[in-house]
């Protein structure tokens, strides 16, 4: 099966003034039937390229085509086979929840007796029934985002957009979404998902890729990622002082791959636990000790490796 | 919460067929947006228009005050008919079309889900045209009976050529809604009161509406300067077809100011959507 999505070499400028450029060669595939989490920091040019993907942003240069059709050269033919959903609540407030989703398969071509039957099914699925008749105005954050994936997949698209799902939205709704999404991923959908969380990128995505300042890093299985540390776990210290002679220290240390300065002290990623936890904190212990966390590499830590920055940086 | 068929991929490509029916979809939109806002609709069409009448050709009168008669021997109350019929419809133009457009770009971004219709977006655009359009007709169409039936003094509507009549109410139809196109995507929500002072009033006040255009032979400069207005070819058009004893311009010069009107500012308008929906 060819890929659902490929992105060669995708610059974007926005016209200024000034000029901003947020992309610089983006390369990616995404793969039919895979759950694929674009992960970066705000500004990272996460937005633009699912602009681009979606026909509402032009390519400055590259090629992006879905499902074979090229975004520039056939945006209607691309619209027909993509589902978007956006971080702004983009639900027409003029209409009722069920107007929202009946009228979005009547512009996807479907007749009176199909929308209906396809909207009725969907607010089903979605435990929205009861709010059929609610005006799309009056939906909190998390309804809202509901009905709006509802509706990205109203017409059956090929490739589903969910760009930063859970912004804005409280814990609740947050989990609530990513078990609608995982529910997806178990009628074979295929997703690109952007996030600045990197929770979900981790808990819904087959294969992640790690975008920063408008260029993709790494791409990989969240665990091929984090093996790719060749680190099992990573210890914070934080220290009152930190200074040269404190990394130097610890370097010395058996088992210790990497040490880096952080904010409030150093990291440290290792191979082992036993044994190495007792003399870490004996080398603090002169820097003034305050607090030790461990626990195991996760998404941020393979951003912070690859950055040198937080993912909220 | 499980999604069966969703990797089916649509095999079936793009015909005129697939774009008429998602073209009739953002129709029946509108149309069900219209139904449940028609209240609305027709206090915001006819309060101005109602009003004017009812001061100009009621209340002045009856207190003895005003101009009661005009050129061609025509009363002053027939002679608004036509221009309050064109102000109704150019109203409808700029609320219908211009206000949720303004809104719906600059703040909420809910037109994402029409851009994403699979259709060219300019087909979008192209369609708020037309159904502003269609509105504004249905605005000249409340507006008539009131102002035709409120004024003590006598009403002389006759059409006789009916059309000529159809095909102006069409182009300044069309106008009204083209207008409203453009300016719905050239301001953003917080210039919408600036833009009623510095554009809607301006045409309201110099088109031709409470005075035939011929009648400004005597102020040559706001006689030229005034042809700018779309308004003016509207109320013009429609003073030669609704009251056509009262002085107006010759039939070849608005047809194609209206023409080209509604050309010139539709393109503004679907550039303007364009310029707005992808960047």
């Amino acid at each position: 099966m060819p890929p659902a999505l490929t992105i060669v070499g995708l610059t974007k400028t926005y016209e200024g003034p000034p000029p901003v450029t947020a992309l610089f060669g983006v390369e990616l595939s995404v793969e039919a039937g895979e759950i694929f989490g674009l992960l970066g920091p705000n500004g990272a040019g996460k937005t633009t390229t699912v602009g681009v993907c979606t026909t509402r942003v032009r390519p400055s240069g590259g090629v992006v085509t879905v499902n074979g059709f090229d975004v520039a050269r056939n945006p209607a033919e691309v619209k027909r086979r993509i589902g978007v959903v956006t971080q702004h609540n983009t639900l027409d407030r003029s209409c009722t929840v069920w107007e929202n989703l009946y009228y979005h398969c009547r512009y996807f071509g479907m007749s009176g007796t199909d929308a209906r039957a396809r909207t009725d099914a969907l607010l089903e699925q979605f435990r929205l029934t009861d709010r059929a008749s609610a005006m799309a105005m009056t939906l909190s954050g998390g309804l809202a985002q509901r009905v709006q994936i509802a509706r990205s997949i109203a017409h059956h698209p090929a490739i589903l957009f969910l760009d930063e799902p859970t912004a804005g939205l409280d814990p609740q709704s947050r989990l609530q979404l990513w078990e609608l999404v995982e529910g997806l991923r178990a009628g074979g959908i295929t997703v690109l998902l952007t996030t600045h969380y990197m929770e979900e990128a981790e808990r819904l995505s087959d294969r992640v890729a790690i975008i920063d300042h408008g260029k993709v890093l790494i791409v990989g299985t969240p665990a091929g990622l984090k093996q790719g540390l060749g680190a099992s776990t990573v210890c914070e210290v934080s220290v009152d002082r930190v200074d040269e002679s404190l990394l130097q220290a610890i370097r010395t240390l058996p088992a210790v791959h990497e040490v880096t300065r952080t904010e409030r002290g150093v990291r440290v990623l290792t191979g082992v636990r036993d044994g190495l936890l007792p003399r870490l904190v004996e080398v603090a212990l002169g820097y003034g000790l305050t607090d030790v966390a461990v626990h195991e590499p996760t998404l941020e830590t393979v951003f912070i490796q690859m950055t040198g920055r937080d993912l909220r940086d | 919460m499980t999604e069966p068929n969703l990797v089916r991929s649509p095999g079936v490509s793009l015909s005129a067929f697939s774009t008429t029916s998602a073209v009739w979809g953002l129709v029946l939109r509108d149309l069900r947006v219209l139904r449940r806002n028609f209240g609305p609709f027709v206090v915001r069409t006819v309060m101005n228009p109602m009003l004017f009448v009812f001061v100009f050709t009621y209340v002045l009168p009856r207190i003895g005050q005003g101009v009661t008669s005009g050129p061609g021997g025509a009363t002053y109350a027939t002679i608004l008919v036509p221009g309050l019929v064109a102000v109704g419809m150019i109203f409808t133009g700029i609320s219908a079309v211009a206000l949720p457009l303004a809104m719906e770009l600059g703040g909420t971004r809910e037109i994402e889900d029409r851009v994403l219709a699979p259709i060219p977006v300019e087909l979008v655009a192209i369609e708020k045209l037309c159904f502003g359009a269609a509105q504004a007709t249905l605005g000249g169409a409340v507006v008539l009976p009131l102002v035709t039936f409120i004024p003590v003094t006598a009403v002389h509507v006759r059409i006789e050529d009916w059309p000529l009549f159809l095909v102006v109410l069409v182009l300044a139809s069309l106008a009204a809604g083209a207008l409203g196109l453009a300016l719905g995507t050239a301001v953003r929500p917080q210039q919408i009161g600036l833009m009623f002072a510095v554009v809607v009033t301006p045409i309201m006040f110099l088109g031709c509406v409470y005075y035939p255009w011929a009648m400004l032979h005597v102020i040559p400069w706001l006689q030229w300067l005034v042809l700018l207005n779309p308004l003016v070819y509207m109320s013009e058009g429609l003073r030669a077809t609704l009251t056509p004893d009262v002085p107006h311009m010759p039939t070849w010069a608005f047809l194609s100011a209206l023409t080209l009107a509604t050309l010139l500012l539709g393109a503004l308008g679907v550039r303007g959507f364009v310029r707005r929906t992808i960047s």
